[in-house]
């Protein structure tokens, strides 16, 4: 479980994150939505050590994640999948999934052909470059890269960015059924609210940096308020 | 084809061969450091001209030739490391001109303390290997015993650095935190450590490769042992492309053997037009150099 408690980010005069508190509980997707420029960027960043906070907390299992940097606090299970992908282009598929599997306790070989079951198409582009691949199979790639490592949080950034909506769909329900079968804690930055909340058991809405909204996804789904004003959902 | 012109050309070949591993282990240094931290290092000559000093100096009343050399490559470690955490470190992310100004300044301050401390005479290096060049037919070639052990080498440094960024752990790591440092991160890859052993690495090969020039019975241990070298190793460097490891040196035993025939064919005095002559065409038509794939190079 993720605790996030008070948390205030800037960049230099800029406030990126004001005050920002929620829960993400284990076995369960959190989706963070808001507009362009909102924080969400910025509070998984924080969350990974790659941003320090100004003020505020944010605890993993009751173990506070401050001031620890993003490595050690990939090497406690936090997977981040960033915004663009991150995808080594000049490594291969199965290079990028190595890497990704330097800190898994588990066997190498064992860890790939889970991925490859998983994502079919990895499997047959093993040699091939990652900047090769499509916009679809780099996302497949990135999250695989993050699941061999077998996290027990997942920071995902944008997974839906660019790709299709067929795509999007499958995705998005990969998503659910991993969190589902790995007892996942995800944390799902999207600006495609409507179909993050398709997916997600809890939703916090971000607004210049300040939480407006967070409460069960059905609960934000049905606020026509919220839909219009602050995720940009006009029927 | 005339037998003497064709014993001239092999002993060219043989001779450029020699001096081209040299060149190409110097670029290769220069370009893991490149690859690693984005810092052109003009004191690549004179960091591991130290460790020379005193490993193959200091202690050779104590020690034979290889507990010297071994003494050198720890001591060329650790100013590598002690360098990148201390200096350099310091001048990530700053305008590019800070790192070489700092570079060709720490260049000029361990030569003068090297001449300080050993003077510029030049100390012969005592090794196993005989210069007297190999008979072949009852005519000299332009091979030695001494020569074969600096080609074999070169050879054994450039395919051992191969083998530990391609097929290890620790060699995926290193690449990765030099195309991606903060997706390493989140891959929980000590970039940092990455970055010095980058360092330590690139001194590693810097010092065999100065104990070779070195240990030559031609040339003997001065501070500025390394500064022609050097230059012919960046020129090496630049043409096969900074990013490329297997460019430097493939360009690197070019370019020796191809001013082993402008001396030989030619006149020496032309080698260094000819070598420049090289860089210049060479960035010209391939400005990221002949084997690097990436378009934007820093200078």
């Amino acid at each position: 479980m993720i605790v996030v408690e008070g948390l205030s980010v800037s960049f230099g005069a800029v406030q990126a994150l004001r005050d920002v508190s929620f829960e993400a509980q284990t076995g369960k997707i959190t989706a963070v939505l808001g507009s362009n420029g909102a924080g969400k960027t910025t509070l998984l960043r924080t969350i990974s050590g790659l941003k320090e906070p100004a003020s505020g907390s944010v605890m993993l299992n009751e173990r506070s994640l401050l001031h620890v940097k993003p490595e050690n606090i990939a090497r406690l299970g936090v997977g981040h999948v960033p915004e663009g992908r991150g995808v080594i282009g000049e490594f291969t598929v199965e290079e990028n999934l190595r890497l990704g599997a330097m800190m898994a306790k588990v066997n190498l070989s064992a860890g790939l052909e889970e991925q490859y079951e998983r994502f079919p198409v990895l499997g047959e582009r093993r040699k091939q470059h990652a900047a090769k691949l499509s916009g679809g199979e780099r996302q497949m790639l990135a999250m695989a890269r993050a699941l061999i490592a077998q996290p027990s949080v997942l920071l995902l950034d944008e997974p839906s960015l660019g790709l299709a909506p067929l795509v999007t769909s499958q995705l998005m329900h990969s998503i659910h059924d991993l969190c589902a079968t790995k007892n996942l804690t995800v944390i799902l930055v999207e600006q495609n609210a409507s179909t993050a909340l398709r997916i997600s058991d809890h939703a916090v809405v971000l607004h210049l940096g300040s939480v407006v909204a967070n409460d069960v996804a059905s609960k934000i789904a049905a606020d026509e308020d919220l839909r219009r004003y602050y995720l940009g959902m006009v029927e | 084809m005339d037998p003497f012109l064709t014993s001239r050309i092999v002993s060219d070949i043989l001779g450029g061969l020699t001096n081209g591993v040299i060149y190409g282990l110097v670029a290769l240094s220069l370009v893991l450091i490149w690859r690693s931290t984005g810092i052109l290092n003009f004191a690549q000559g004179a960091m591991p001209m130290i460790a020379t000093y005193i490993g193959m100096v200091v202690f050779a009343h104590e020690f034979s030739y290889w507990p010297c050399v071994a003494i050198s490559l720890v001591v060329g470690f650790a100013i590598g490391g002690g360098t990148e955490r201390l200096l350099v470190r310091h001048l990530y992310g700053k305008p590019e001109i800070n790192p070489i100004v700092v570079m060709v300044g720490f260049l000029i301050v361990l030569e003068g303390v090297a001449a300080a401390v050993w003077s510029t005479e030049p100390r012969g290096i005592v090794n196993p290997f005989s210069p007297i060049d190999f008979q072949l037919g009852g005519k000299p070639i332009a091979m030695s015993a001494f020569s074969l052990y600096e080609v074999i080498t070169a050879m054994v440094v450039m395919t051992l650095v191969a083998v530990l960024f391609r097929y290890t752990k620790l060699g995926l790591q290193l690449r990765a935190s030099a195309l991606a440092p903060e997706v390493s991160r989140l891959l929980g890859v000590r970039v940092s450590r990455m970055l010095t052993l980058g360092w330590v690495l690139s001194m590693g090969v810097g010092t065999i490769t100065t104990i070779l020039v070195a240990s030559n019975f031609f040339t003997g241990l001065t501070p500025q042992v390394m500064d022609g070298i050097f230059a012919f190793g960046f020129i090496a460097a630049a043409v096969g492309g900074l990013d490329s490891p297997v460019g430097a040196i493939i360009s690197g035993i070019c370019i020796g053997i191809i001013l082993q025939f402008v001396g030989d064919f030619l006149n020496s005095n032309y080698i260094i037009l000819v070598a420049l002559g090289i860089l210049i065409v060479s960035l010209m038509v391939r400005p990221n150099g002949l084997f690097t794939k990436s378009s934007v190079r820093r200078v």
